[in-house]
């Protein structure tokens, strides 16, 4: 690559005359020296892999024989001779639904609160913001087991109400609750989001809603909402995406096994059990692979149905 | 916002004052008690880690009767064989690592995608794009096998050099974005005075970008540091356990009595980032805003 530069940085007479073909074909080389980390990974980690592992989703392989072609057993297996499977797939279902618009409904409540230019409002922002960024360690994680365990000071403080439950996480019916919670509590991210959003909202156009007599709730309603609409399309696909992924709450909070009774079966946390503990690495493959097409499905059904109720400003966009 | 100035306006100046104020106060009282509510839990686990052991399950009392370090005393002396040093150091070197391999790689990439034509750049950023959204089960277990017949399972390399590849897409994105909105002028003032593109990278793009690096060396730091997926599958013998792994191991192994040394460890994994947070709370929170970066 350097003498590609020491050769072309001293252009002879002619070449200056038409120097813009050189230029373009000089820049064309050095695109792909500054581009080479990123071919190189995005062939070596991400296509070539992709490929790989449909292959695999194929197959029986268990890490240390060769693989070995099944067809669509795996999947066969998966839908319908695979109650985990199943259970992983509900618990996360469920998660989704749950965690995400609760998650989105109090990161919007707050952001309208915090939406007024007040003083200290920066230092509120980011307490809000605070445990998005310690929410995802096994740290919090461990707190959230103590907390809401046999004697934690969830089963405590109930009990001072006269309710008593027990520990939460040894229980099928409060378990995932308590990761819903853990969920919902690192509201922060997407509250600054819409905040900066809130932000581009002209004033004027609550004024005129207010002077054709809009209430508050009608503001909210007509101005806020649609004038919003992008870009809680944009957190409700992040946070889907994201909440499908879970992985690290469940597994600390059920010590890697998805417990009690599949409660918290993350289907990631089963993808490794399959995978890494019992080195099923076809089905695994496959697990992934339904997965990525679930996925993909949803964001492509969120954008397509967004025509109707994502309002872009003048339309052009 | 409003809609309080429209209903005060009849009311004397003076008593407008007062009414806006007394709702400023209650505006703040109720923030201040939402935060405290949403604190809780760390406060919590700060102070019980100066709980003796006796008081850590016990008592419902936030704060320690007979406030001690004996818990990280303990900590440092050594959990499963190893002092947390040894794990403090082990998730430093991955997360440093990351960081330095994220803002070469990234930044280099961005410039190719934001500034250069060549052939093929449309499809291939619209890949890159893709691949932002893709999820890394699909991609695990081939890597894993890859880094298996490399012989580099229960090594750091597998949590870095993809890094150095340019792997984080959105890192990639998050620069193309910041490099379009530099003026063009610029780079084109320093293509006249004969600079070519590694030039022009060096002195002109990459001291601009900045800005763009703190904010990929940052979350890159955090999400590396508090990553427990990856290093789960990749690292399996103590010496090489990172804090996370290292605390959810302990978790498993010891009885309830062992909290204490175990919360003191968990404070420990989050005094970094805390670090960070204050440091960086501007970059963070305008990082966020302007990019969409999830935390």
């Amino acid at each position: 690559m350097t003498s590609q530069v020491l050769t072309r940085s001293a252009p002879s007479r002619a070449e200056r005359v038409v120097a813009r073909r050189p230029r373009r074909r000089r820049d064309r080389g050095a695109a792909y020296v500054f581009l080479s980390p990123w071919i190189i990974g995005a062939a070596l980690f991400t296509i070539g892999p992709m490929v790989a592992s449909l292959y695999l989703s194929f197959t029986n392989y268990d890490l240390f024989t060769a693989p070995k072609w099944i067809g669509v057993q795996n999947y066969i297996r998966m839908f319908t001779d695979d109650n985990h499977y199943w259970n992983a797939a509900f618990v996360t279902l469920k998660y989704v639904l749950i965690s995400v618009p609760l998650q989105l409904a109090l990161a919007l409540a707050v952001a309208m609160l915090l939406s007024r230019p007040r003083r200290g409002q920066g230092f509120y922002r980011s307490a809000f913001y605070a445990p998005s960024l310690l929410g995802a360690s096994v740290s919090v994680a461990l707190v959230w087991r103590a907390m809401f365990g046999s004697g934690g000071t969830v089963d405590r403080v109930l009990r001072v109400f006269g309710i008593h439950t027990g520990s939460w996480v040894d229980q099928p019916q409060y378990a995932l609750l308590t990761l819903v919670g853990l969920s919902v509590w690192q509201f922060g991210a997407p509250m600054v989001i819409f905040l900066a959003g809130l932000k581009q909202i002209p004033r004027d156009l609550y004024e005129a809603a207010e002077i054709d007599g809009a209430g508050p709730a009608r503001r909210f309603l007509s101005v806020t909402l649609p004038m919003l609409s992008p870009v809680l399309l944009f957190n409700l696909v992040l946070g889907i995406i994201h909440a499908f992924q879970a992985f690290t709450s469940a597994f600390v909070i059920s010590s890697g096994r998805g417990g009690p009774s599949d409660s918290t079966l993350f289907y990631t946390l089963y993808l490794y059990q399959r995978g890494f503990v019992d080195f099923r690495m076809g089905y695994a493959s496959a697990m992934a692979w339904v997965l990525l097409v679930v996925i993909g499905l949803i964001t492509a059904v969120l954008f397509r149905t967004a025509r109707g109720w994502v309002f872009y400003a003048g339309e052009d966009k | 916002m409003a809609a309080d100035v429209v209903t005060v306006t009849a009311v004397p100046v003076r008593r407008r004052m007062a009414l806006v104020r007394g709702r400023s106060v209650l505006w703040h009282i109720g923030v201040i008690v939402v935060v405290l509510a949403l604190l809780y839990p760390i406060v919590w686990l700060i102070f019980t880690s100066f709980k003796p052991a006796n008081e850590v399950l016990s008592s419902l009392a936030l704060l320690p009767q007979h406030a001690t370090t004996d818990n990280y005393r303990q900590v440092f002396s050594g959990i499963a064989g190893y002092s947390v040093w040894q794990y403090l150091a082990n998730s430093l070197i991955i997360s440093g690592g990351a960081v330095v391999g994220n803002v070469v790689s990234c930044s280099l990439a961005g410039y190719a995608f934001g500034r250069l034509r060549f052939r093929g750049r449309s499809p291939m950023f619209a890949f890159m794009l893709v691949t932002i959204m893709l999820p890394q089960h699909v991609v695990l277990i081939p890597q894993y096998i890859i880094f298996q017949k490399m012989g580099l399972v229960n090594t750091f390399w597998p949590l870095i050099l993809p890094k150095f590849l340019a792997t984080d897409a959105f890192f990639v994105f998050l620069m193309v974005q910041f490099i379009r909105g530099l003026p063009r002028d610029l780079d084109e003032a320093a293509r006249i005075d004969g600079c070519g593109p590694f030039r022009t990278f060096w002195y002109v793009i990459a001291p601009l970008l900045r800005p763009a690096m703190i904010t990929t060396a940052i979350f890159t730091f955090i999400w590396t540091w508090n990553d427990f997926f990856t290093q789960l599958i990749y690292l399996n013998s103590p010496s090489k356990y990172t804090l996370p792994l290292a605390l959810q191991i302990f978790v498993d192994q010891t009885s309830e009595s062992a909290f204490g040394p175990m919360f003191a460890m968990s404070v420990l994994a989050l005094v970094p980032i805390g670090l960070f947070f204050v440091a960086f709370q501007r970059f963070l929170v305008e990082g966020v805003a302007t990019s969409g970066l999830k935390g």
